[in-house]
Protein backbone atom coordinates (compact mmCIF):
# COMPACT_ATOMS: atom_id res chain seq x y z
CA UNK A 1 0.00 0.00 0.00
CA UNK A 2 1.53 3.55 -0.49
CA UNK A 3 2.87 5.06 2.43
CA UNK A 4 1.68 8.68 1.09
CA UNK A 5 -2.30 7.73 1.49
CA UNK A 6 -1.44 7.06 5.19
CA UNK A 7 -0.32 11.17 4.94
CA UNK A 8 -4.26 12.50 5.42
CA UNK A 9 -4.98 9.34 7.53
CA UNK A 10 -2.57 10.70 10.12
CA UNK A 11 -3.41 14.31 9.94
CA UNK A 12 -7.52 13.41 10.56
CA UNK A 13 -6.41 11.23 13.06
CA UNK A 14 -4.67 13.89 15.16
CA UNK A 15 -7.06 16.48 14.05
CA UNK A 16 -10.28 13.94 15.73
CA UNK A 17 -7.63 13.90 18.65
CA UNK A 18 -7.54 17.47 19.41
CA UNK A 19 -11.71 17.73 18.72
CA UNK A 20 -12.44 14.54 20.89
CA UNK A 21 -10.03 16.15 23.86
CA UNK A 22 -12.08 19.29 23.44
CA UNK A 23 -15.70 18.18 23.77
CA UNK A 24 -14.49 17.49 27.48
CA UNK A 25 -13.74 21.01 28.02
CA UNK A 26 -15.69 23.64 29.75
CA UNK A 27 -15.61 26.76 27.64
CA UNK A 28 -16.14 28.91 31.28
CA UNK A 29 -13.04 27.79 32.81
CA UNK A 30 -10.56 30.00 31.51
CA UNK A 31 -6.93 28.86 33.18
CA UNK A 32 -6.33 31.77 35.89
CA UNK A 33 -2.78 33.33 35.18
CA UNK A 34 -2.72 33.73 39.12
CA UNK A 35 -1.46 29.89 39.87
CA UNK A 36 1.62 29.68 41.41
CA UNK A 37 1.47 33.70 41.85
CA UNK A 38 1.95 36.21 45.16
CA UNK A 39 -1.79 36.28 46.31
CA UNK A 40 -3.13 39.59 45.92
CA UNK A 41 -2.80 41.31 49.10
CA UNK A 42 -6.26 42.80 50.42
CA UNK A 43 -7.09 43.89 54.13
CA UNK A 44 -11.14 44.55 54.14
CA UNK A 45 -13.62 44.97 56.63
CA UNK A 46 -15.20 41.53 58.04
CA UNK A 47 -18.88 41.08 57.12
CA UNK A 48 -19.70 40.38 61.47
CA UNK A 49 -17.62 42.94 62.58
CA UNK A 50 -16.56 45.76 60.46
CA UNK A 51 -14.70 47.97 62.61
CA UNK A 52 -12.20 45.03 62.39
CA UNK A 53 -10.27 43.89 59.09
CA UNK A 54 -8.41 41.03 58.08
CA UNK A 55 -6.08 40.35 55.20
CA UNK A 56 -3.69 38.33 53.23
CA UNK A 57 -1.33 39.74 56.16
CA UNK A 58 -3.04 37.61 58.98
CA UNK A 59 -3.31 34.47 56.69
CA UNK A 60 0.37 34.20 56.14
CA UNK A 61 2.07 30.78 57.64
CA UNK A 62 -0.82 28.68 57.36
CA UNK A 63 -2.81 27.19 54.15
CA UNK A 64 -5.89 28.66 53.78
CA UNK A 65 -8.88 28.63 51.52
CA UNK A 66 -10.38 31.82 50.34
CA UNK A 67 -13.93 31.28 49.18
CA UNK A 68 -15.49 33.75 47.17
CA UNK A 69 -19.60 33.75 47.84
CA UNK A 70 -22.45 36.19 47.60
CA UNK A 71 -26.13 36.09 49.18
CA UNK A 72 -27.04 36.95 45.30
CA UNK A 73 -25.40 34.02 43.86
CA UNK A 74 -27.41 30.82 43.10
CA UNK A 75 -24.60 28.52 42.64
CA UNK A 76 -23.42 29.56 45.89
CA UNK A 77 -26.18 27.30 47.69
CA UNK A 78 -24.86 24.49 45.50
CA UNK A 79 -21.37 24.00 47.40
CA UNK A 80 -22.33 25.51 50.26
CA UNK A 81 -23.17 22.02 52.15
CA UNK A 82 -19.75 20.72 51.22
CA UNK A 83 -18.09 24.02 52.75
CA UNK A 84 -20.46 23.82 56.14
CA UNK A 85 -18.96 20.02 56.20
CA UNK A 86 -15.19 20.99 55.30
CA UNK A 87 -15.12 23.67 58.17
CA UNK A 88 -16.96 21.10 60.48
CA UNK A 89 -13.89 18.91 60.02
CA UNK A 90 -11.54 21.90 60.49
CA UNK A 91 -9.34 20.59 58.02
CA UNK A 92 -8.44 24.31 56.77
CA UNK A 93 -9.61 27.65 57.52
CA UNK A 94 -11.71 29.03 54.88
CA UNK A 95 -11.82 32.87 54.68
CA UNK A 96 -14.81 34.17 52.90
CA UNK A 97 -14.96 36.95 50.37
CA UNK A 98 -18.55 38.44 50.10
CA UNK A 99 -18.05 39.91 46.81
CA UNK A 100 -20.25 42.48 45.47
CA UNK A 101 -22.63 42.00 48.42
CA UNK A 102 -24.31 44.06 50.71
CA UNK A 103 -24.15 43.36 54.86
CA UNK A 104 -27.54 42.65 55.85
CA UNK A 105 -28.10 40.49 53.02
CA UNK A 106 -25.19 38.20 53.18
CA UNK A 107 -25.45 38.11 57.21
CA UNK A 108 -28.80 36.67 56.66
CA UNK A 109 -27.76 33.89 53.74
CA UNK A 110 -25.23 32.39 56.54
CA UNK A 111 -27.37 32.49 59.31
CA UNK A 112 -30.22 30.62 56.96
CA UNK A 113 -27.66 28.49 55.53
CA UNK A 114 -25.26 27.94 57.57
CA UNK A 115 -21.56 29.71 58.44
CA UNK A 116 -18.39 27.64 57.41
CA UNK A 117 -16.16 30.52 56.94
CA UNK A 118 -13.82 31.32 59.77
CA UNK A 119 -13.96 35.15 58.95
CA UNK A 120 -16.34 36.74 55.88
CA UNK A 121 -14.63 40.41 54.42
CA UNK A 122 -16.74 42.05 52.55
CA UNK A 123 -15.73 42.96 49.10
CA UNK A 124 -18.83 45.66 48.41
CA UNK A 125 -17.01 47.07 44.98
CA UNK A 126 -16.02 43.97 44.07
CA UNK A 127 -11.82 45.50 43.62
CA UNK A 128 -10.70 42.37 45.24
CA UNK A 129 -12.09 40.17 43.09
CA UNK A 130 -11.19 42.04 40.26
CA UNK A 131 -7.79 41.61 41.77
CA UNK A 132 -7.90 37.91 41.66
CA UNK A 133 -9.69 37.59 38.52
CA UNK A 134 -12.99 36.56 39.71
CA UNK A 135 -15.51 36.49 37.24
CA UNK A 136 -17.79 33.55 38.07
CA UNK A 137 -18.73 33.75 41.66
CA UNK A 138 -18.48 30.78 43.51
CA UNK A 139 -14.88 30.92 43.21
CA UNK A 140 -11.72 29.00 45.71
CA UNK A 141 -8.76 30.07 45.65
CA UNK A 142 -6.28 27.24 47.62
CA UNK A 143 -3.27 29.33 48.99
CA UNK A 144 -0.43 28.09 50.84
CA UNK A 145 1.35 29.43 53.80
CA UNK A 146 3.94 31.67 51.96
CA UNK A 147 0.64 33.04 50.80
CA UNK A 148 0.95 31.78 46.92
CA UNK A 149 -1.89 30.91 45.21
CA UNK A 150 -1.91 27.31 44.13
CA UNK A 151 -5.11 26.30 42.51
CA UNK A 152 -8.47 27.60 41.58
CA UNK A 153 -11.83 26.52 41.71
CA UNK A 154 -14.19 28.35 39.14
CA UNK A 155 -17.78 27.51 39.82
CA UNK A 156 -19.06 25.73 42.69
CA UNK A 157 -16.87 23.17 44.65
CA UNK A 158 -17.90 19.83 43.90
CA UNK A 159 -17.53 16.56 46.13
CA UNK A 160 -15.17 15.21 43.26
CA UNK A 161 -13.58 18.28 43.08
CA UNK A 162 -12.99 18.50 46.99
CA UNK A 163 -11.70 14.58 46.99
CA UNK A 164 -9.61 14.47 44.39
CA UNK A 165 -7.90 17.66 44.07
CA UNK A 166 -8.66 20.33 47.04
CA UNK A 167 -7.67 18.23 50.17
CA UNK A 168 -4.82 16.31 48.98
CA UNK A 169 -3.79 19.48 47.74
CA UNK A 170 -3.89 21.13 51.13
CA UNK A 171 -2.68 17.98 52.99
CA UNK A 172 0.39 18.43 51.00
CA UNK A 173 0.63 21.85 51.33
CA UNK A 174 0.33 21.17 55.19
CA UNK A 175 3.03 18.84 55.28
CA UNK A 176 5.60 21.03 54.09
CA UNK B 1 -56.35 81.74 34.70
CA UNK B 2 -55.08 77.98 34.90
CA UNK B 3 -55.29 77.52 30.93
CA UNK B 4 -52.65 80.80 30.67
CA UNK B 5 -50.29 79.71 32.82
CA UNK B 6 -50.17 75.97 31.46
CA UNK B 7 -49.99 78.23 28.61
CA UNK B 8 -46.53 79.98 29.29
CA UNK B 9 -44.78 77.06 31.43
CA UNK B 10 -45.41 74.21 28.62
CA UNK B 11 -43.13 75.99 25.98
CA UNK B 12 -40.94 76.84 29.27
CA UNK B 13 -40.83 73.10 29.87
CA UNK B 14 -40.25 72.21 26.41
CA UNK B 15 -37.26 74.59 26.21
CA UNK B 16 -35.59 73.07 29.26
CA UNK B 17 -35.86 69.29 27.42
CA UNK B 18 -32.83 69.62 25.60
CA UNK B 19 -30.86 70.78 28.34
CA UNK B 20 -32.29 67.51 30.16
CA UNK B 21 -30.43 65.17 27.36
CA UNK B 22 -27.51 66.49 26.96
CA UNK B 23 -26.95 66.23 31.22
CA UNK B 24 -27.75 62.69 31.00
CA UNK B 25 -25.81 61.88 28.12
CA UNK B 26 -22.64 63.40 29.85
CA UNK B 27 -23.21 61.59 32.82
CA UNK B 28 -22.10 58.07 32.21
CA UNK B 29 -18.56 58.73 31.26
CA UNK B 30 -17.50 62.73 32.74
CA UNK B 31 -14.43 62.26 30.55
CA UNK B 32 -12.89 64.02 27.93
CA UNK B 33 -14.17 63.07 24.42
CA UNK B 34 -10.02 61.98 23.83
CA UNK B 35 -9.74 59.91 26.94
CA UNK B 36 -13.65 58.75 26.23
CA UNK B 37 -12.59 57.02 22.85
CA UNK B 38 -9.14 55.82 24.30
CA UNK B 39 -11.55 53.83 27.12
CA UNK B 40 -14.35 52.71 24.28
CA UNK B 41 -11.11 51.03 22.22
CA UNK B 42 -9.46 49.63 25.02
CA UNK B 43 -12.61 48.44 26.21
CA UNK B 44 -13.40 46.71 22.61
CA UNK B 45 -10.20 45.12 22.49
CA UNK B 46 -11.06 42.79 25.60
CA UNK B 47 -13.21 40.00 26.19
CA UNK B 48 -15.78 39.87 28.77
CA UNK B 49 -15.29 36.92 30.73
CA UNK B 50 -18.92 36.12 31.90
CA UNK B 51 -20.14 36.27 28.73
CA UNK B 52 -17.05 35.22 26.31
CA UNK B 53 -18.55 36.09 23.61
CA UNK B 54 -19.14 39.65 23.43
CA UNK B 55 -16.16 42.47 24.15
CA UNK B 56 -16.26 44.66 27.78
CA UNK B 57 -17.37 47.10 25.53
CA UNK B 58 -20.62 45.72 24.27
CA UNK B 59 -21.31 43.61 27.56
CA UNK B 60 -24.18 44.70 29.92
CA UNK B 61 -22.63 42.25 32.53
CA UNK B 62 -22.41 43.43 35.78
CA UNK B 63 -18.10 42.37 35.81
CA UNK B 64 -17.85 44.11 32.42
CA UNK B 65 -19.51 47.23 33.79
CA UNK B 66 -16.77 47.16 36.60
CA UNK B 67 -13.64 46.17 34.31
CA UNK B 68 -14.91 49.65 32.25
CA UNK B 69 -14.60 51.68 35.22
CA UNK B 70 -11.15 50.07 35.91
CA UNK B 71 -10.11 51.27 32.47
CA UNK B 72 -11.95 54.75 32.91
CA UNK B 73 -10.03 54.96 36.28
CA UNK B 74 -6.33 53.99 34.88
CA UNK B 75 -6.75 56.38 31.90
CA UNK B 76 -7.97 59.24 34.47
CA UNK B 77 -4.74 57.99 36.45
CA UNK B 78 -2.74 58.61 33.33
CA UNK B 79 -2.31 54.90 32.59
CA UNK B 80 -0.79 53.91 29.14
CA UNK B 81 -2.89 51.66 27.66
CA UNK B 82 -0.18 48.83 27.31
CA UNK B 83 -0.30 48.96 31.10
CA UNK B 84 -3.67 48.78 31.23
CA UNK B 85 -3.99 45.74 29.06
CA UNK B 86 -1.32 44.22 31.41
CA UNK B 87 -3.36 44.81 34.53
CA UNK B 88 -6.06 42.86 32.87
CA UNK B 89 -3.99 40.44 31.37
CA UNK B 90 -2.40 39.95 34.84
CA UNK B 91 -5.96 38.95 35.92
CA UNK B 92 -7.72 37.11 33.49
CA UNK B 93 -4.77 35.63 31.96
CA UNK B 94 -4.39 36.01 28.03
CA UNK B 95 -8.09 35.29 27.32
CA UNK B 96 -8.97 38.38 27.60
CA UNK B 97 -7.27 39.63 24.63
CA UNK B 98 -9.22 39.34 21.75
CA UNK B 99 -5.91 39.33 19.91
CA UNK B 100 -3.55 36.59 21.64
CA UNK B 101 0.04 37.48 22.24
CA UNK B 102 2.88 35.79 20.07
CA UNK B 103 4.41 33.33 22.48
CA UNK B 104 5.81 29.68 22.98
CA UNK B 105 2.47 28.30 23.67
CA UNK B 106 0.60 30.31 20.90
CA UNK B 107 2.52 29.33 18.23
CA UNK B 108 0.69 26.70 16.51
CA UNK B 109 -2.43 29.82 16.66
CA UNK B 110 -0.52 32.37 14.76
CA UNK B 111 1.46 29.72 12.48
CA UNK B 112 -0.61 27.40 11.66
CA UNK B 113 -2.93 28.79 8.97
CA UNK B 114 -0.05 30.10 7.04
CA UNK B 115 2.36 26.59 7.67
CA UNK B 116 -1.26 24.65 6.43
CA UNK B 117 -1.11 26.90 3.56
CA UNK B 118 2.81 26.79 2.50
CA UNK B 119 2.54 23.05 2.66
CA UNK B 120 -1.05 22.70 0.67
CA UNK B 121 0.63 25.13 -2.34
CA UNK B 122 4.00 22.97 -2.02
CA UNK B 123 2.03 20.08 -2.44
CA UNK B 124 0.12 21.37 -5.34
CA UNK B 125 3.53 21.98 -7.08
CA UNK B 126 4.75 18.58 -6.44
CA UNK B 127 1.74 17.02 -8.07
CA UNK B 128 1.47 18.96 -10.97
CA UNK B 129 5.27 18.87 -11.72
CA UNK B 130 5.20 14.94 -11.28
CA UNK B 131 2.50 14.70 -13.22
CA UNK B 132 3.08 12.76 -16.62
CA UNK B 133 2.75 15.54 -19.36
CA UNK B 134 0.32 13.87 -22.06
CA UNK B 135 1.66 12.47 -24.93
CA UNK B 136 -0.73 13.90 -27.91
CA UNK B 137 1.08 12.15 -30.58
CA UNK B 138 -0.55 8.57 -31.95
CA UNK B 139 0.68 5.88 -32.61
CA UNK B 140 0.66 4.40 -36.70
CA UNK B 141 -2.00 2.12 -35.22
CA UNK B 142 -4.20 4.41 -32.73
CA UNK B 143 -4.18 7.25 -36.22
CA UNK B 144 -5.51 3.91 -38.14
CA UNK B 145 -8.20 3.03 -35.73
CA UNK B 146 -9.13 6.70 -35.61
CA UNK B 147 -9.47 6.98 -39.63
CA UNK B 148 -11.05 3.95 -39.36
CA UNK B 149 -14.03 5.28 -36.86
CA UNK B 150 -14.17 9.01 -37.64
CA UNK B 151 -14.04 8.94 -41.90
CA UNK B 152 -14.45 5.78 -43.25
CA UNK B 153 -17.32 4.60 -41.21
CA UNK B 154 -18.50 8.03 -41.70
CA UNK B 155 -20.24 7.42 -45.27
CA UNK B 156 -22.23 4.07 -43.85
CA UNK B 157 -23.71 5.42 -40.70
CA UNK B 158 -25.38 8.16 -42.48
CA UNK B 159 -28.32 7.89 -44.30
Amino acid sequence: MNKKLLIPLAIFIVLAGFLFAGLWRDPREVPSPLINKPAPQFALAQLNDPATKLGTVDMKGQVWLLNVWASWCVSCREEHPLLVALAQAKVVPIVGLDYKDEPGPGKTWLAQNGDPYTTSVMDRDGSVGIDYGVYGVPETFVIDKSGTIRYKQIGPITQDALEKKILPLVRELQKS
Amino acid sequence: MMLRFSRLLLPALFALCPLAVAAADAVPTEMDPVAAARAVKLAEKLRCLVCQNQSIADSNAELANDLRRQIREQIAAGKSDSEIVDYMVNRYGDFVLYRPPFKLTTVVLWAGPALLLGGGFLVLVRNLRRRPVADSSLTAEEREQAAHLLGEDNGKDDK
